[in-house]
């Protein structure tokens, strides 16, 4: 499969389809994080996941729209506006969902799985109803638009590298908030034991709703990201939902770490293979070997070593 | 003939209007008994198998999925068959009857599609159906069509391979839409090496498998690679940097739905400028509509094979064009299939008008060679597989989301659904 190349276009192969793995990386980082965290805390499988995602998106869209109208001068930096705009607004949408309908369901996980795959129907047909079925187009600023040249062949496109440091600042941010914070404490707390979390004046139902509120806005971050590469439309969340569960379970699903593990596992693996065979091929070919791993470890990469 | 225009809009558009639409076709039938009855040949003589066919109207069906994942692309076609309808109508009908519609949403389904036709046949007799998108809804509804001997005018373009009794095809088959623009990228543009890029199912991988006969055999050019991923993958990172390396002169695509807009961000992200000679990007999926999500300023440059586009310049187009914005909104754009779409009614206006009845026997003998001179992409006729002669039309996509035509071919091209040493 390495015929027909020179060792030099190797080499540029190898750089591009690393950097196209990490990029992929960062994605996937971005997708799971909320995910991770929701699950992780409470418990809840989000099928909305996705949705959030997309109401992140169309958030950007509406703020792009917006500077192009009223603030053309500063239509470079609306993109900081957005992304913030986003968090806001998908955290919020999340603390009301869970107060409405997800802390009536804790004991019962398979119903909340129900109650968020409804709500993600809802969501999309909101989105239909207000923004149409087609797919809406996202403006970047210029100096989004370009690319780095390394050499001929390796080029780094900006908006990859920016997707790129959303991720890593989010994780980062996310790592300090859970391990360095009171409220990380409290939540590994309440993860750990939350009968004895709550005996000792841990609010858990408050320690909930943060969770899943941040879980959501950080989906909105990640859909304020996927403008850059992605389509935005009503249904466009669920092309995302099936990796993201991925990456999630295949790291083990309670563990940050272990998320940022399994996404960089399967994105660079699955970056390299398309190099070689065909998109699909490649696909195929990770969900072998995630299968596979899974049936040595069933909790995953990194299970959270818990007493029950 | 005897209605006037009111009664025109009420008949098809005028929904919830039922006394003053039976006053209407109370005073109709009376002006029809004494006026216009020589005009207008009696329904025993026009229908002898039981269509929804009375003195004054005629039913027809329109199905596509106004619901679901197609109904973002399906949309398009019905407004354009309803605008074909309204001015059929408005210029008199057919036979001397104003056309009535029953509308059913096919959701996206393809069972769904398959019933809703049979409904249409069985229940409401209709005399013709306008619809179906995707192959696969086409084949599911082909059978029924073909039991209860109705008539379906397909508006996409598509794979070929395929030739029923029961269906006119009003868009163009692959032949129609790639031969002409490989050809036209070997000679006009020099091109010598092509990759072939597409969503993976039957639509694309037929197509390229054409492609690349015809490149390799009849051009005598080189393939330098052929790829397909999955419908909604938004990560082209892997192909990108394929391309680059392989610097073909032509990247052939046929990425559909939402992966479009990732693929023409990343390509544009990734440093490949379009508006520069090569790589050359040829798409037969993007149309007008399309680059509403994608943005124009991401396609800038890239070269689209359709046989018709909004910006097309002659009298027809123009006048079709601002019939279309006058009823659906100023912001409307109109692509390819929306046009082939709006061919229907009046195609079959004029094959009804030659067989001198509804019935679809008689009908189906007059089709080859029936025309319509009026149509916005220029004029066309129906070829005795019920296919359309039509033109060949490359388009180059400017900013502001609107093709370019840069080249066309001079004749109509042949229909050929089945073409040899392409299987």
């Amino acid at each position: 499969m390495f015929d027909g190349y020179t060792s030099s276009e190797l080499m540029s192969i190898f750089a591009m389809q690393g950097f196209a793995g990490l990029s992929l990386f960062s994605v996937f980082v971005l997708m799971a994080l909320g995910l991770t965290i929701i699950f992780g805390q409470m418990g809840v499988i989000n099928m909305a996941h996705g949705e959030f995602m997309i109401l992140g998106a169309y958030t950007t869209y509406l703020t792009s729209g917006f500077f192009q109208s009223y603030l053309p001068g500063l239509f470079g930096g609306y993109f900081f506006v957005a992304m913030i705009l986003a968090f806001l607004v998908c955290a919020a949408l999340g603390a009301l969902v869970e107060w409405l309908m997800i802390r009536h369901l804790y004991h019962r996980p398979l119903d909340t799985l129900l109650a968020t795959w409804g709500l993600s129907l809802i969501m999309q047909q909101a989105y239909r109803s207000i923004f149409g079925a087609r797919e809406v187009g996202v403006d970047l600023p210029e100096w989004m638009l370009g690319a780095f040249n390394v050499t001929d062949l390796v080029q780094l496109p900006i908006n990859g590298l920016f997707v790129m440091i959303i991720a890593l600042s989010i994780a980062v941010g996310l790592y300090l908030l859970m391990y360095r914070s009171g409220y990380g404490k409290k939540v590994r707390a309440v993860v750990q034991n939350r009968p004895m979390a709550e005996a000792v004046g841990i609010n858990s139902a408050g320690i909930d709703r943060a969770t899943f509120a941040l879980g959501c806005g950080i989906a909105g971050v990640a859909g304020a990201a996927f403008t850059m590469i992605g389509s935005t439309g009503p249904s466009s969340g669920q092309a995302y939902i099936v990796d993201t569960f991925l990456v999630v379970v295949f790291g083990g699903a309670q563990s940050l770490v272990g998320t940022i593990v399994s996404a960089f596992g399967i994105s660079q693996a699955q970056s390299t293979m398309e190099f070689f065979l065909s998109g699909s091929m490649a696909k195929v070919l990770t969900l072998l070997v995630v299968i596979g791993i899974l049936m040595l470890r069933p909790e995953g990469l990194m299970a959270l070593k818990v007493r029950r | 003939m005897g209605t006037t225009d009111t009664t025109a809009s009420g008949r098809s558009f005028g929904k919830g209007l039922g006394f003053r639409k039976s006053l209407m076709t109370l005073a109709a039938s009376v002006m029809l008994a004494t006026s216009a009855q020589a005009a207008t040949p009696s329904t025993a003589e026009v229908n002898t198998t039981g269509l929804a066919v009375t003195d004054d109207t005629v039913t027809v069906g329109i199905l596509h999925s106004i619901t679901g994942t197609m109904a973002i692309s399906e949309i398009g076609s019905v407004q354009a068959e309803k605008l074909a309808i309204k001015q059929i109508n408005e210029s008199g009908g057919v036979l001397g009857r104003q056309i009535d519609f029953v509308q059913e949403d096919g959701a996206s389904d393809w069972p769904t599609f398959a019933e809703k036709s049979r409904k249409l046949l069985r229940q409401d007799n209709v005399a013709a159906i306008f619809g179906a998108w995707t192959s696969a809804s086409r084949k599911a509804v082909l059978p029924v069509m073909e039991q209860y001997n109705g008539m379906l005018y397909y508006p996409t373009f598509y794979e070929g391979l395929e030739q029923s009794p029961n269906v006119v095809y009003t868009g163009q088959e692959a032949t129609q839409q790639i031969l002409a623009s490989l050809n036209w990228a070997a000679e006009t543009k020099g091109a010598k090496s092509f990759y072939l890029l597409g969503s993976d199912y039957i639509w694309p991988r037929t197509s390229n498998k054409i492609a690349r006969k015809h490149i390799e055999d009849k051009l005598g050019l080189k393939v330098s690679g052929e790829e397909y991923y999955p419908l909604g993958h938004t990560q082209f990172n892997s192909v990108i940097n394929k391309i680059k390396l392989k610097k073909p002169d032509v990247i052939f695509a046929s990425v559909v739905g939402g992966s479009n807009v990732a693929f023409y961000k990343q390509m544009k992200a990734a440093g490949i400028d379009f508006t520069d000679e090569k790589p050359l990007l040829l798409t037969i999926s993007v149309t007008e509509d399309e680059i509403r999500g994608i943005g124009g300023e991401n396609v800038d440059g890239i070269y689209a094979s359709m046989k018709y586009f909004q910006s097309l310049d002659n009298a027809n187009n123009k006048e079709f064009v601002a019939a279309f914005k006058e009823a659906y909104g100023d912001d409307m754009v109109i692509g390819d299939v929306t046009q082939a779409a709006y061919l229907g009614p009046w195609l079959w206006k004029a094959a009804v008008e030659k067989a001198g009845s509804f019935d679809i026997d008689k009908i189906r003998e007059e089709f080859a060679g029936i025309e319509f001179k009026k149509a916005p992409e220029g004029y066309v006729r129906i070829h005795e597989n019920h296919h359309l002669w039509s033109k060949t039309r490359i388009g180059q996509a400017q900013t502001d989301g609107q093709y370019k035509v840069v080249y066309e071919t001079e004749e109509l091209m042949e229909p050929d659904p089945f073409p040899e040493g392409y299987q």
